[in-house]
């Protein structure tokens, strides 16, 4: 049995009287100790996704289909179950980390909080324990009485990451961790990911619209595309050989230096992302693909075999691995 | 090819003409219109209706401080005269001072605001002074020192109003002002070329209008009650009616220990659904107008 | 010799002292030319100047020393003369959603230059080639628009249209694709391609990406704490970096190849309010932190301020460094 398990995952967004459908039906597994990167593009639905697995969206958003995090189903397991579940089993780091920060208490009040209320000990344990954390970040355990403020961005995002940690959770989802950070403190802050996870053992689930950053930290790559999967597997081989072609664009997006295809050569995808409204069961992406068939409009698309692990929602796919059809 | 061109550039027409749609797509802010529009063609037309002969104590004919009944329908004054007649000549001086107090106040308050919000430097410190020193200003005293040097009436209350509510709308704009010029497209604008002219009225004044028109109708409201406050204190001319004098009146005729209700209430009520309108217009237009809300809810 | 297109000769730009802090030294003499229909790609991170610099470029800041040339000539900040000067010279913003007015529709964000410079004459025409040339075709589909009935894709073409309407010669752009999604960042950096390609535009493009200077620049200019630490050709530079910032920055992307060795620098990005002497790398720096004793001392980076690189675009790379030997001119 996996840690967690996630089936036909979907949520919906009211409107008034409309229903903008955000995730729309996402499958996939995790275990102690692996790590999946979820791709996408803005509107792609993946913070959306990986936000519900907590129950952390606005009551606004309908979560339907399963989470089952050690057997456990998380949308309807009751309020305490959830809470216990949140920070001590599973944890969050977020985007902006000044705007997850509360801006008028100490990074030490902050880092105690979740240890006092999940693992019932002591203050004065409670306070070792975060100067503990602090030190494992990388940031001097003496700044503990600073405020957010005093901190640079890089900072911030190591204390966050420090918050995640505090209860030993088993799993941290983390959304966008080093978005809007410079190159280089990316670096350090992934470096840092990296280490944590492979000392410790934690699953986690990073969510980015960086496929390079994606590839580097996790073993398992899953690339979203309004509200679905449409390529998951591992990340090695979906980065060299990608089946999908909104994949292959992504992969492309960023050039690798030295590389003479890209020079002078910039690659994108023309056309928007497709509004949710007009979304049925064919394929979403038809519209963009340079590559669209006239089945694509029209069948109704699934995850197929792609190769060994590897599943792509692709009739390309489908037909050259020569499966049902 | 010139029908094309035509297509390319919108004119100013459909954006009229979205304006209203829109508009009228909104309940509260119709109901809100469709008060005012009564509350002013009842103020227009009143003197074809009323005259000398309802108004003047030595005329009128009915019964005094009577209750409501078939031929007075919201009973009469101390001096016979129909209280409905003379809710509806009070909002005539009412409304028209609120109007006119509101657009000195947004006149006064976004030039300074605006000036203030743009300018860094000695102008906007030394326009900033200027309004701390208005706001620091009491508005009851100042405003009964001008009725003493102005004389007792209309024109006294107006500006007593428009001079201690300025600054309110020159702090708003000038917030603004600095919110908006903080943001890129005012440096796109500066890149492109433009003046400091042309930042303040292309860019600037369009972002800060709808919040100024929605404040307006709060302005107003409440400047019907400063007027209200002020005649009630006695500084209006004693000789016109408006809503305030008929409340001051009310009072000083002992309406209120006569429990003669239907005296105190209808000026009141009358003031309060003016407000409502003025503010629901008010909700209504910022929606419209901020096409950032079209659409939602 | 050709007249470079925009030059900029020893320019500093220092911000007032602020909070108990010492004056920001934002640009801290730099040297730089862009060519008639060249794209230089400057390169650096948050809080290294390049932002400043590129506002400095289009007249928006006034530098505290050093000139801007356009065509050869010093830049003249009374009104009358920037207003004429930014007909040729456009500023291409980070944020493209921030960068329109909210108010605005598409045609007016487009039309507002030539507007502004009574080029009114043929307004329409105007407009309808630069949503053409800029990739929203039909124009016609989107002049009734407002920004945010757009995405950030179609926001940056209508902000590069509304440059193209007053037909300018050189484009500044401060981040152009950073807050863009990954597919939409090849479309917009083949437009700034495409306008150099056919138009004979020549381009200044401020990134913090490495891979934008591969895609689409012809040189390379690496900035560190308001100078220019090395530039030269994309190839030279980025193929065989010299400066160990360079390096570094090469180090850090994420590759898909599986050995991922970054040399971390160590610490945050600097502060132009204290500025180390001698070579302002220096702190950070791995080669000066690996010599000892004799060789330290002969190096002196911790004291010998280096010059001022010469913007030379004629050499293929110069490097700001006292260990990388006879190349810092």
């Amino acid at each position: 049995m996996s840690m967690l398990e996630v089936r036909d995952l979907r949520v919906t967004y009211r409107q008034g009287d409309r229903a903008v459908p955000a995730v729309r039906g996402v499958n996939f597994t995790l275990d102690r100790g692996q790590t999946i990167g979820i791709a996408g593009e803005s509107g792609s639905g993946k913070s959306t996704m990986a936000l519900s697995l907590l129950r952390l969206l606005a009551p606004t958003a309908e979560v339907t289909g399963e989470v089952l995090f050690d057997s456990e189903n998380l949308l309807t397991s009751t309020w305490s179950k959830l809470r216990a579940v949140r920070w001590a089993e599973a944890s969050v780091v977020f985007q902006g980390a000044m705007s997850a920060l509360n801006p008028v208490r100490t990074i030490g009040d902050q880092l105690c909080e979740p240890i006092l209320l999940h693992d019932k000990v002591g203050a004065k344990e409670a306070r070792r324990r975060a100067a503990e954390l602090l030190d494992s970040v990388g940031v001097p355990s003496r700044r503990l009485g600073g405020y957010p403020h005093e901190f640079s961005g890089g900072q911030r995002q190591r204390i966050m990451i420090a918050m995640a940690l505090a209860c030993r959770p088993n799993l941290i989802i983390a959304d966008e961790p080093t978005t809007a950070l410079d190159v280089m403190v990316q670096a350090q802050i992934l470096q840092l990911l990296g280490d944590l996870v492979r000392d410790s053992g934690i699953g986690v689930i990073m969510i980015s619209h960086d496929l390079s950053v994606l590839s580097h930290m996790c073993e398992r790559l899953a690339v979203m595309y309004a509200g679905e999967i449409v390529e998951i597997g591992p990340s090695s081989q979906l980065i060299d050989d990608p089946r999908h072609p909104y994949t292959r664009a992504l992969s492309r997006a960023f050039p690798t230096i030295g590389d003479p295809d890209s020079r002078r050569a910039p690659s994108g995808l023309a056309g928007d992302p497709p509004r949710a409204a007009d979304l049925g069961e064919s394929c979403a992406f038809a519209p963009r693909c340079s590559d669209v068939t006239p089945d694509c409009r029209t069948r109704t698309m699934e995850l197929w075999p792609s190769g060994p692990g590897r599943l792509a929602a692709c009739l390309r796919v489908l037909a050259e691995e020569g499966g049902p059809s | 090819m010139t029908v094309e061109e035509g297509r390319l550039s919108p004119p100013r027409l459909n954006a009229a003409r979205r304006f209203v749609r829109s508009y009228l797509e909104r309940p509260a802010g119709l109901a809100g219109l469709g008060v005012l529009a009564a509350f002013g063609l009842l103020a227009l037309c009143a003197p074809l209706f009323i005259g000398d002969a309802q108004l003047n104590v030595i005329k009128v004919t009915g019964p005094q401080l009577a209750g409501p009944s078939g031929s007075y329908l919201l009973g009469t004054d101390q001096a016979g005269r129909s209280i409905i007649d003379l809710v509806i000549w009070g909002s005539r001086e009412s409304l028209s001072i609120g109007i006119i107090a509101t657009v000195l106040t947004v006149l006064l308050g976004t030039t300074v605001g605006l000036l203030a919000g743009h300018y860094e430097g000695w102008v906007g410190k030394g326009l900033m002074h200027v309004t701390d020193w208005f706001i620091a200003l009491p508005s009851l005293p100042l405003a009964i020192s001008l009725a003493a040097v102005l004389g007792r009436g209309a024109a006294s209350i107006t500006i007593a109003i428009a001079v201690t509510s300025w600054t309110a709308t020159a702090r708003l704009v000038r917030a603004q002002t600095l919110a908006v010029e903080a943001r890129p497209f005012v440096d796109r604008a500066r890149a492109l070329g433009a003046g400091n002219t042309q930042i303040m009225l292309r860019h600037v004044l369009p972002n800060v209008t709808p919040l100024v028109l929605v404040s307006s109708t709060l302005t107003v409201a409440s400047a019907i009650l400063s007027e209200a406050t002020l005649t009630f204190l006695g500084l209006g001319d004693p000789t016109s009616v408006t809503w305030g004098s008929m409340l001051q009146s009310a009072f000083s005729d002992g309406a209120v220990t006569a429990g003669a209700w239907w005296y105190l209430l209808p000026p009141g009520i009358a003031i309060l659904i003016v407000v409502l309108g003025f503010t629901l217009t008010g909700r209504a237009v910022e929606h419209v107008l901020n096409p950032r809300m079209v659409g939602r809810s | 010799m050709n007249v470079p297109a925009l030059e900029v000769r020893d320019l500093k730009i220092t911000y007032p002292a602020r909070r108990g802090r010492g004056p920001a030294r934002a640009v801290d003499g730099v040297n730089l030319r862009v060519e008639q229909g060249e794209i230089v790609a400057l390169i650096g991170e948050s809080g290294c100047g390049k932002s400043t610099l590129a506002r400095a470029l289009v007249g928006l800041v006034k530098p505290t020393s050093g000139q801007v040339l356009y065509q050869g000539t010093p830049l003249n900040y009374s009104a009358k003369a920037l207003k004429k000067y930014r007909r040729h010279t456009q500023l291409v913003l980070q944020d493209p959603g921030g960068a329109l007015n909210p108010r605005q529709n598409v045609f007016d964000a487009v039309a507002e230059g030539p507007r502004l410079h009574g080029l009114t004459d043929r307004l329409n025409e105007t407009v309808r080639t630069s949503l053409t040339r800029a990739g929203l075709r039909p124009p016609e589909e989107f002049t009734a628009r407002f920004p945010h009935e757009m995405s950030g894709g179609q926001q940056q073409r209508v902000v590069i249209a509304g440059a193209l309407a007053l037909d300018p010669s050189v484009i500044v752009a401060d981040e152009p694709v950073a807050s863009l999604d990954a597919s939409v960042r090849g479309e917009i950096l083949k437009l700034i391609l495409s306008l150099r390609d056919d138009l004979g535009l020549s381009a200044l493009v401020v990134s913090h990406d490495l891979g934008l200077a591969w895609n689409i620049a012809d040189r390379v200019a690496v900035m560190y704490l308001g100078r220019i630490v090395e530039m030269g050709t994309v190839e030279e530079v980025l193929l065989r970096p010299r400066h160990p910032y360079t390096r570094a920055l090469l180090s850090v992307l994420p590759d898909s190849a599986k050995d991922w060795r970054p040399t971390l620098l160590a610490g945050e990005p600097p502060d132009p309010t204290a500025i180390p002497s001698g070579c302002r790398f220096h702190p950070r720096c791995g080669n000066w932190a690996a010599l000892s004793g004799p060789d330290r001392e002969a190096a002196g980076c911790d004291r010998r301020d280096l010059p001022i690189l010469s913007g030379d675009p004629s050499a293929l790379t110069l490097t700001a460094c006292h260990l990388v030997p006879g190349e810092h001119v």
